[in-house]
């Protein structure tokens, strides 16, 4: 039952209940709040201007034990300009006392995942897939440099407290389909700004009894609909992971109240999502695999803060496994940790994808962001198990990037085509 | 605030890859260099002739994708005055008010390329002199506005010491 009380709803959304307890008074959607931060974070890609920043104020950490500074954007450094700007990080992290995550760590938001992130948390980074932490209840949201400047130089930040839209998927996902292809189904549906100001809640049986890494797949490209923040409530399954990252004492169970208003409901049967790819150039132009089979592919990046984590490399070996890659295909394999990376190395995983032709770069963004290697050339096409397929993503204007899942990905490398994962399992 | 400028018309969503795209890297600690490459993979020819005080014109969810702050500034740094458009994705919307660059939301389709604009923020009101066409538009959220006023975040925050929304 909804109680109201004047024009306070009582029954809250996850985002108005986690917003609500750290500002410490019932808020609701569409009020602007001030509210402390948990962790502020910056990485080398937009980290200097962050400093720079927070220098013309004149401040320093508030709380230093709070900033992260994660070094994951070129890895390892190809020049000496880039190699400066890192060096000026470390500097800087050290002498604040901040913390600092080297060059070949991880990915920001596989670090936060590994070692930060718990529910009910506040976590800013100048990073827009900083939602990732949302499959971990925590209120993670990218912003520009100036405002984690603030951020860091306050301890705190404003915000609109965000309406949200409800995703509830229920029922077993078939196989060969992941998380990844259930996300880009929902970003066709919504579109690249059907969630722009509003919070996402990934709820229903197939969440409930999803993997944590896959949770964070789905939470990680809420910001491709536009979306502030993709939550999933904790449960069970994230107290494992946080016992198994030996923060278990930080864990609080957080959902959504039964009578929570949501400014929209949409509903998916797990049951009948197919492998999906988005078409370049852009997220929303998705596409079922079977559509798609047979467009060639010249290149194929497994790895980023998607999909670069231990059971997606996984998966791409077990298609890959006795085989090999297309001869008119490379494959480069990215995890997205320096312990996903181990875990490789040590399960045979990364044995299996340098067999069939896989070429392993350190942990990083690599060839997500077209920075840094993996840069295709003029009129090729790449398909990539990360977020984004804009024109000029992956580095050339003249290439076209699709998005796909790793088992689509390994599938699509044997072949040197566009090919369906439930073909090759 | 008044602005006054030549129309540089693009379609929708414009992402921040096209405005500053990732392979310039190298050159985020160098903003003079990186200005130059703006808006590239939208129209290559926008930075080359770009004039002071020009305004970005787009259709819906401009600024989506990255977080990356460097999007907005290479837009103000190349001359423009105002970026105006049908929406604008959250983070790119909210640093460009903090960098001190006005984004406005209208309905932009009678806008076409090379249209002479003037714009009136306070008042909320945007004249397409070329055409003879008026348009309004909502104000910038009040909280916003105090930022824009004092030129950005940073001068604010010096001004102020700590959010006062």
């Amino acid at each position: 039952m909804r109680l109201k009380v004047g024009k306070h709803i009582m029954d809250k959304t996850m985002s108005e209940k986690i917003l609500s307890r750290k500002v410490g008074k019932n808020v609701s959607a569409g009020e602007i709040i001030v509210t402390d931060v948990d962790y502020m974070f910056a990485h080398d890609a937009s980290g200097p201007l962050t400093i720079e920043q927070l220098k013309t104020m004149g401040m320093k950490p508030a709380y230093p034990h709070k900033t992260i500074i994660i070094i994951d954007h070129a890895v390892p450094s190809p020049n000496k300009t880039i190699s400066n700007n890192q060096y000026q990080l470390q500097r800087w992290a050290r002498g604040t006392g901040s913390r600092f995550s080297e060059s070949g760590e991880g990915i920001c938001h596989q670090v936060l995942a590994e070692d930060y992130a718990s529910p009910g948390q506040i976590i800013l980074g100048t990073d827009s897939h900083t939602v990732t932490a949302g499959a971990l209840a925590a209120f993670g949201t990218g912003m520009g440099a100036t405002d984690v400047a603030v951020a860091i130089g306050l301890g705190k930040t404003w915000l609109m407290v965000p309406e949200t839209i409800k995703i509830k998927l229920d029922g077993g996902l078939p196989t060969g389909v992941y998380a990844k292809d259930a996300i880009l189904t929902f970003i066709g549906h919504l579109s690249t700004e059907g969630a722009t100001y509003k919070a996402i809640e990934f709820t229903g049986s197939t969440i409930s009894n999803m993997r944590l890494d896959e949770r964070l797949t789905l939470s990680n490209m809420a910001v491709e609909a536009g979306a502030k923040v993709g939550l999933i409530s904790s449960d069970e399954i994230t107290k494992k992971y946080l016992e198994s990252r030996g923060r278990g004492e930080l864990f609080q169970k957080i959902t959504p109240d039964e009578d929570a208003e949501y400014a929209e409901t949409l509903e998916f049967d797990a049951s009948k999502i197919e492998p999906t790819i988005a078409f370049p150039d852009n997220v929303d132009n998705i596409k079922t695999v079977s559509e798609a089979a047979g467009t060639e592919i010249q290149e194929i990046f497994i790895g980023s803060c998607t999909n670069g984590r231990i059971q997606d490399l996984q998966i791409a070996a077990e298609i890959l496994k006795g085989k090999k890659i297309n001869t008119n295909t490379k494959l480069i394999v990215t995890p997205a940790s320096r312990e996903i990376l181990l875990l490789a190395v040590q399960d045979g995983t990364l044995q299996t994808l340098i067999e069939s032709g896989a070429s392993v770069t350190p942990p990083g963004c690599g060839v997500c962001f077209g920075a840094l290697g993996g840069v295709p050339s003029d009129g090729e096409r790449i398909l990539t198990t990360s977020n984004r397929n804009f024109k000029g993503r992956t580095g050339n204007p003249l290439a076209g990037t699709y998005l796909a899942s790793p088992a689509t990905a390994a599938a699509t490398a044997i072949h040197g085509e566009i090919s369906d994962p439930r073909e090759a399992l | 605030m008044n602005m006054k400028g030549k129309a540089w018309k693009f379609g929708d969503s414009i992402s921040t890859d096209h405005i500053s795209p990732g392979r310039y890297f190298h050159l985020r600690t160098n903003l003079p260099e990186l200005t130059k490459h703006t808006l590239e993979d939208a129209r290559e020819e926008y930075v080359k002739n770009v004039k002071a005080g020009d305004i970005v014109v787009a259709g819906k969810n401009f600024g989506m994708g990255s977080s990356r702050e460097h999007a907005a500034i290479m837009i103000k740094m190349s001359g423009a005055s105002a970026v105006v458009a049908k929406s604008f994705a959250r983070i790119f919307y909210r640093n460009a008010i903090n960098i001190g660059l006005p984004a406005i939301i209208c309905n932009t389709d009678k806008i076409t390329d090379g249209d002479q604009l003037s714009i009136d923020l306070k008042a909320g009101r945007l004249l397409d002199e070329t055409k003879g066409f008026e348009l309004t538009f909502a104000p910038i959220p009040k909280a916003m506005i105090k930022i824009l006023s004092e030129g950005g975040l940073v001068p604010y925050i010096k001004k102020y010491g700590d959010l006062k929304l």
